[in-house]
């Protein structure tokens, strides 16, 4: 396209502050092109980073772990009675 | 009738049909997959315990009146749960409680505090004064179990947009589309929420493991 030759100047390059920061945005796939390669470049070069992105995805892994919990036993009668009295289509 | 104990719920078409079908099985795993998120979510808009019940029980009810019109426009999870939101933003106008979705005010600013970098006239400036220190990796049933507690205190403190943010995103797997559908929000906004909540659930976490090593 023509533009090779600047994309290296025009690279922005993240501090440790600024990478936290936008951890959300790269792990969703939402920074554009040079900002992904800006975070790749960063944590290439920084172990810190790297650790505290990796137990910034420990931590997403970990909220999935919640315990069940469930309605009351009348609240889930009532429904499923609700659903059965319910006359089916089709 | 279909069992899906354990197991991920089938493609909408498959749930819509067996649900207008009366298929008691499927309707008890919609109930016991997603009424967990229901109760979360319905909680940070009502005041009491008892009110988020009925919220979920009167959503699983206008599902149950609603299940031929659905339209198919949205996953049936969004479409459970924005009846979901709006019948518990008017339970919680009743009861006075409101929260303001236009403005981000408190739940702006950033996930970690700065005070952790390195200032301007530092050699690096922006770096790790202290980097982030190791975490001894959970094997151990004890330590898992009282991080699953620490992450739902952390979840219990954080701002009630927030607190529904993650939990519909990270507790309940919603992706971040679902998550804007169900909220009526920008995905930026959906993504500074999000951001702002893990980032304080990975800083209690940081704080935990930080006890529990110097304890050892
Ligand atoms: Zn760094």
């Amino acid at each position: 396209m023509g533009t090779e030759g600047k994309a290296g100047s025009v690279v922005k390059r993240f501090t440790c502050g600024e990478l936290v920061e936008v951890v959300t945005a790269y792990l969703d796939d939402a920074l554009d092109e040079p900002g992904r390669a800006a975070v790749e470049d960063h944590l290439a070069g920084c172990a810190d980073c790297g650790r505290y992105l990796d137990q910034y995805r420990a931590t997403v892994r970990a909220l999935a772990d919640q315990p069940r919990e469930q309605l009351s036993r009348p609240v889930r009668d009532r429904l499923t009675a609700a659903f059965k009295a319910r006359r089916p289509s089709a | 009738m279909a069992s899906f104990a354990g197991g991920a719920l089938p493609p909408d078409h498959v749930i819509v049909t067996a649900l207008r079908a009366g298929d008691e099985a499927m309707f008890a795993a919609l109930l016991d997959t997603w009424s967990r998120g229901m109760l979360r979510v319905a909680r940070s808009y009502v005041s009491t315990d008892d009110s988020a019940e009925e919220v979920v029980q009167d959503t699983w009810l206008a599902v149950i009146g609603a299940i031929d019109d659905f339209e198919g426009r949205s996953s049936v999870r969004t479409w459970v749960y924005r009846i979901l939101v709006n019948a518990a933003k008017k339970r919680g106008l009743r009861e006075s409680r409101t929260l303001p979705w236009s403005a981000l005010e408190s739940d702006g600013g950033r996930g970690v505090d700065p005070s952790r970098f390195h200032g301007v006239d530092a050699g690096l400036p922006g770096s790790w004064k202290v980097p982030p220190a190791a975490w001894p990796t959970p094997e151990n049933q004890a330590l898992a179990a009282e991080a699953r507690g620490i992450i739902a205190e952390a979840l219990a403190e954080l701002p009630p947009r927030q607190r529904i943010v993650i939990t519909l995103r990270d507790v309940e797997g919603c992706t971040s589309e679902e998550v804007c559908d169900i909220l009526d929000i920008s995905p930026a906004n959906q993504r500074v929420l999000l951001h702002r909540a893990r980032s304080v659930v990975r800083d209690r976490l940081e704080g935990y493991f930080r006890s529990v090593m110097a304890a050892e």
